[in-house]
Order: structure tokens, then sequence, then C-alpha cells
């Protein structure tokens, strides 16, 4: 039964929550979309000392309201309010860090404390205007989500549809100035206005969303989503995308579960969804997430050491043997060993490996040879292996004795097309090529 | 206005709690960590709330256990999202926290509704109300001498904070300014990186319940960055934040309550004010300091730095 009511409320079949999960989940889209700007521009905790900002404002505009003799709550005034003393503390935070030697998260810490401090003063102040009722002033702090009406509603939509298209407008402007905001003044962009307006975006999606998720959740709307998106893919538009989908569905999701149970808060519920999808990004990102990077590492390392088996043998069959045709002969296990000071567990390991891959096969005597494809390929590796360090010698001034090492760190990227403009450079086309640093594959 | 022992008791308390707090605040400044305050008091409201429903009483010794442990994994999370997401310090501490904050939310929704253990009392605190709670220190037959029980609570934490960074200082110096160079000599920056988020954590914890979060990220904060405005020498900027902190909780307790008097409305809350305050010195740092703006404008270009010995 709690499943069809979920489907229902997550379809938007129910009447009385549809506003709510719609309007959730486009404020869940805007901030998710503005916040990408915010993380690339490694200041995703200004949304913190900005939602933070607001309150003094609240309390303000309710005690300038009062006074004109206007109704105290009237909403539009207080997230005016909210938006001049966020805005003010976002305009503070960048004037300590350029004038002083302070750094951000220092000029973020300030302006969120004392202007929240501030504000909680204000507020007590503000309670006691006689003729007034200032209670549930402090609902902005954690949120009413289910009191979202109908203006809450369109003012949400406005404003998405606001930053979604000055987004679209000036995205070579924000692109810039979130990846090289230093090449962009130097170009002549007016990166500190660019920045204000970046700030303004974030101050009205903040506001917007105090009523909705309140100030302390608003902050996760701004930073998980982005963050989350972050792992998926590593182009600008995509992330974008991504993000403002991420918060739209987070949004969705979040409102739908706590519209289910009274007793969930749902900007709480919200937030948790959000951490859910950040979770999972950062595990299953296929750009940045953990487990497909382990794997990459892990193939990459797999490569490495077969290569470096391989080379080892080849190196040590060029050393026992006198006369150029190279012949495949057995090689003895500790020979090896020595010969890259492998750990007494890693040898083996490779060896498996390699057995597996065909490329070694051991004799009945323990000792091991290379396959006919084995062979091959470690002639072609060591083939690669000296055509680099010949390249680093002859371009890159590194003395014969060290090259070794330099080549080990790129020879196992080198693909077949750099391998032929190695050839070309070097003007070399024979197919085996002798070690530049004889003496040290004596010794 | 009517000034009482009541104010001074709100003084001591306050004063206390922002020294005790300033100390560590030093080394996150240093090491470009402030908002790591801010994200411990946020995160450490499930702490609160799982010490309430494993213990079922508030004893302050399980509240203090699980808020301290709760914001010693904020530390922790924030450091592997950074580590093995190789995401930016500062979102990966936004995450955490907000998440956090958001399970605490919901277990105290769920668990504590009818108990007095609300996210309010977290934020603002009580620091109003610490003077009803007394211990008196000695008793003659003419004079008694009581100081309220938050004093004493907040006086330890600032007494522990002391003794770790005096006892480690040389190890906190060298992993603040070169955690490189620090792990080279056998100074263990990891260690102390933990060891002061431990203090963080429970300086957080043992001001929640007196003077509420607000002030805790305030005064960990802005001393030592007033201080760090005004001198370069590291046991000046100590000395200094000290001095900030407890000015500002004298000047807090003063203007919460002539401030309101001016507008013709009742007192306001001590520790919003604290807060505040301590905007008002750093504001003032930022003016007249040493290359304070004022300075900057009128008088010639400052000389480039020299080192000192």
């Amino acid at each position: 039964m709690t499943l069809e009511l979920l489907r229902e409320t997550l379809f938007l079949e129910k009447h009385n929550t549809r506003l709510v999960v719609l309007g959730v989940a486009f404020l869940g889209a805007t901030a998710g979309l503005i916040g990408s700007f915010l993380l690339l521009r490694k200041q995703s905790l200004l949304g913190d000392a900005l939602s933070h900002a607001t309150l003094p404002g609240i309390g303000l505009a309710f005690a300038v309201m009062s006074w004109m003799g206007l109704s105290g709550r009237s909403l539009p005034g207080l997230l005016i309010g909210a938006a001049i003393t966020g805005l003010l503390g976002v305009i503070l935070v960048l004037a300590i860090r350029h004038t002083t030697r302070l750094k951000d998260d220092a000029a973020m810490g300030i302006v969120l404390s004392v202007f929240f401090g501030l504000g909680i003063a204000i507020l007590k102040m503000v309670e006691t205007i006689p003729g007034q009722s200032a209670a549930g002033l402090d609902g902005f702090i954690y949120g009413k989500t289910a009191s979202m009406v109908w203006s809450d509603f369109f003012l949400i939509i406005g404003t998405l549809a606001v930053t979604t298209f000055i987004t679209i407008l000036i995205l070579k402007e924000l692109t810039l100035l979130c990846f090289d905001s230093n090449f962009a003044s130097t170009e002549g962009w007016p990166t500190l206005r660019l920045d204000i307006l970046l700030m303004g975006l974030v101050t009205a999606v903040t506001v917007v969303g105090l009523q909705a998720v309140g100030l302390i959740l608003i902050i996760a709307f701004l930073i998980t989503p982005p963050t989350a998106a972050r792992f998926w893919t590593n182009r600008l538009s995509h992330m974008l995308i991504l993000s403002t989908l991420i918060g739209a569905i987070s949004g969705w999701i979040g409102a739908s579960i706590s519209a289910l149970y009274s007793n969930l808060p749902a900007g709480a519920i919200i937030v948790i969804t959000a951490a859910v999808i950040f979770l999972l990004s950062m595990t299953f990102g296929t750009a940045r997430g953990v487990l497909p990077r382990y794997l990459r590492h892990r193939k990459l390392q797999k490569k490495v050491g077969r290569q470096h088996l391989l080379r080892s043998t080849y190196e040590i069959l060029e050393n026992t043997q006198d006369s150029p045709p190279l012949k495949n002969l057995p090689i003895s296990m500790e020979l090896l060993r020595k010969h890259r000071y492998w750990s007494k567990g890693e040898l083996p390991k490779l060896i498996r490996q390699a057995r597996a891959e065909d490329h070694v096969e051991r004799q009945p005597t323990g000792e091991l040879r290379l396959s006919e494809s084995g062979f091959g390929e470690a002639s072609r590796i060591t083939r690669n292996h000296r055509l680099w360090e010949l390249y680093l010698i002859k371009h890159a001034d590194i003395a014969p004795s060290h090259v070794d090492r330099d080549a080990d760190m790129v020879e196992h990227l080198l693909g077949a097309e750099i391998v032929q403009q190695l050839e070309a450079e070097l003007e070399l086309a024979k197919s085996t090529i002798e070690s530049p640093h004889l003496i040290e594959a004596e010794s | 206005m009517n000034w009482t022992v009541n104010d001074l008791h709100i003084i001591l308390v306050g004063g206390l709690c922002a020294m005790a707090c300033a100390l560590p605040g030093t080394f996150l400044l240093l090491r470009r960590m402030s908002m790591m305050g801010d994200a411990i008091s946020h995160a450490v409201l499930p702490g609160l709330a799982i010490a309430f429903l494993i213990s079922g009483t508030r004893t302050s010794w399980w509240m203090f256990f699980g808020a301290a442990i709760a914001g010693i994994l904020t530390a922790l999370f924030s450091q592997w999202i950074t580590r093995f997401g190789k995401v930016e310090r500062g979102a990966a501490m936004g995450i955490v926290f907000t998440t956090l904050f958001a399970i605490g939310l919901i277990l105290i929704k769920q668990t504590a509704d009818d108990v007095d253990l609300d996210a309010a009392c977290v934020l603002y605190g009580a620091l109003e109300y610490t003077p009803l709670n007394l211990v008196t220190l000695f008793e003659t037959e003419t004079t008694i001498l009581q100081v309220p029980h938050a004093a004493i609570v907040i006086g330890a934490t600032l007494l522990f904070n002391i003794l770790v960074i005096g006892f480690f200082f040389k190890e906190f110096t060298m992993a603040s300014f070169d955690p490189a160079l620090a792990e080279t000599q056998g100074f263990r920056p990891r260690l102390m990186h933990y060891l002061l988020m431990t203090m963080v954590a429970v300086t957080t914890v043992a001001a929640f319940e007196a003077v509420g979060s607000i002030i805790v990220i305030a005064m960990l904060i802005v001393p030592p960055a007033t201080a760090f405005l005004i001198t370069r020498k590291l046991p000046v900027l100590i000395a200094l934040s000290l001095i900030v902190a407890v000015l500002s909780a004298i000047l807090g307790q003063v203007s919460s309550q002539a401030l309101p008097y001016l507008f013709g409305l009742p007192e306001t809350t001590s520790s919003g004010m604290m807060a505040t305050a301590s905007g008002f010195l750093f504001l003032l740092a930022w003016l007249f300091g040493p290359d304070g703006l004022i300075k900057k404008r009128t008088g010639e270009l400052e000389k480039p730095m020299e080192l000192e010995d």
C-alpha cells in the first residue's frame, strides 16, 4: 500500500503533493546548474556563507516592514531583505580575500558566523516588536517544504528560467572564469563583474530555496549534485546537464518520500537522497569514480608488470649470449629475480599472469622460457623502451646512465602511432636496437 | 539596562568558551581549514541523537562522546572523500556536514521529539540560562564564590586545549606551516591533523550545550583571523586571538543589553551578539590594522615584507 502511495506521489498523481514535488525538483535543478560553477570555481562553501548571511536580512526586513506599518511577514519583503544581506555577505567575502592576507576559508567563515550571529540576535530582538508576530521566522533555518504554495512555485520556475537563460548566454565567459580566471582577466574579461554576476545567481537560488528547504540544507543542493556529476564526465556541458538532472531527481524523490511520512522533515530527506546519489557516483562514476579509476589503475599496473617481466627476460637473454641471432633459451628464476629486484611474492604473481597470457612457459627444470608469442612481444617491448631512451638522450639531454628510469615512466603508455613517430624522428627502422647504456645492463 | 552578577557569569562562560575555541582556531586558520569548525559544529547533531537513543538519557557524558565521535567522523569522511574521490576539500566538507546534519534532524524528529533536545537549542545555546545552574567554589562566613556549572566544563576544555597545544606546540607549528618537512622530521603531521580535529570536536561539543554552536564557529575563526591581520608572529598571534576572544565576549554581552535598549526593545541573545562583536573587532583590524584599508589608501606603498629571524 505504501509502495502504491509512493508510486502515486512519484508520478505526480496525487493532487496535494504534486506542487511540492515539482517545486522542489525544479529548485534542485536550478541549484545543481548554478552549483556546478561554484564547484569548478572551488567556491562550494560560498553557498554556505551566503545562506547564513541571509538571516539578518530576514530579521531586518521584518523590522523595517513592521516599522512602516506593513505586515512584517510578507514573503517578498523578507526575501528581498535576505537577498540584500546575502549578497552583501558574498561581496564582503570577496573584499576580505582581495584586500587581506586571509584566505577563502577564513573569509567565508568570518562572514558566515558573524552574519548568522547577528541574524539570531536580530530575530530575537524583533520577536518582541509589539503588534507583530515573528513566530515562524526561524522556519527559514530549517525550511517548510510542505507549506509550498503556488506563488513559491512560480518564483522557483522563474528563477530556474532566468538562471538557465543567463547561464546559456554567458556560458563561454563562465567557463573561462572557472577554468582559468587569471587568463580571463589578462584577456580583458571583466572577471570581478562576472564573479559578482555568478554570486548574484547563487544568491537568487539560495533565497528562493530558503523557504523550501531551509538555509542549511540549500547548501547541500548547491554542492552535492555538481560534485556527483563531476564523477561521470570530464566535459563541462555534460556536467551541467547531469548536475541539473541529479538536483532535480534528488528533489523529486526526496520530496515524494517525505510527503508520505508526515514526521520526516522534507529538507533532510532531500539532502540524504542527494548524498546517496553522490555516494553511488563517487563509487561508480565512469570518469572519476573510485571503482573505475581503481580498475583502470589495476589494468595499467598489470600491463606495466607484464612489460617489465618480458623486457627483463629479453635483456637477460641478450646479456648471456654473445652472437647476434638471439636464441630463446630458458633462464633461471633466480637470475630473473635479481635482474629487477622483484620481491619474493611479486615475481610468481607476474609469472602466473604471463603464463595465463601464454607469454612464458615453465620448463621441467623449474626454469622459465619465453613462448613464441612472448618472445616477439618481449623483443617489441624492449625495442620500444630503447627507442624512447634514445629519444630522451637525443632530445631531452638526459644522461645515458639515468635514462632507463625516465623511459620507464612513459614507455608503457606508448601507442603504435607514437612509436612510428619516434622511429621517424630517430631515423631508425631496424628491428632490434642495442641498449644505449650497456654498462648498466652488464653489471 | 540593568547590570547584574548574572552578566558577569555570562561573560565568564562566554569568555572561557571564546578562548577555548580561539586556541585550536589559530591552527585551523594557519592550515586553511577554518570552515572545518563550521562543518563539525553542524555535524555533531546525529552524534547527539544517537547517544540519546543508546543511553535514553540526556546525561552529559553520553552526549559528549556521541557528539565528539560525530565530529571526528566529519573530519575523517571529508578527508576520505577528498583523497579517494579527488574532490575539492570545501565541497567534500559541505557534502559531509549537510548529510550528517540531515541525518541528525531526522533522528531527532523520530526519537526525541518530546525531549528537550532540539536543533534550535544546539544552534543558539542557552547562554542566558547558565547563571541558573551555579556551583560553589568555596564558601567562608563572609564571602561565597559561585560560578556557573558551564564555566567549569568549558574551563576544563580550555585547560585541555592549553595542555595539548603547549605540549605539542612544536609539532603543531611544523605541521601547519610545512607538513612535508614535518613528515621528514618524524613529526607525523597527519596524526597532528586528527589531534587538532579531535580538539575542535571536543571544544565544539563542550561549548554547544552552554553557548550554542554559532558562537563556537565565530570564536574558532574570527579572533584568530583578526589577530592574523595584526601580527605575523605565531606566539603573538595566539596571544592576540585570546585577547580578541575575551574582548568579544565582554563587548557582546554589554551590547546584548545595551543595543536593543536603543531601539526601545528588551535584551537580545548574548551568543549572537558575541559573534557580532567579534565581527566588529575584525572590522576594526581590517580598517585600521598594520596593513589596514585606511593605511593602504593614505600611506605610501607597502615595503616588501622582510623575513624575521
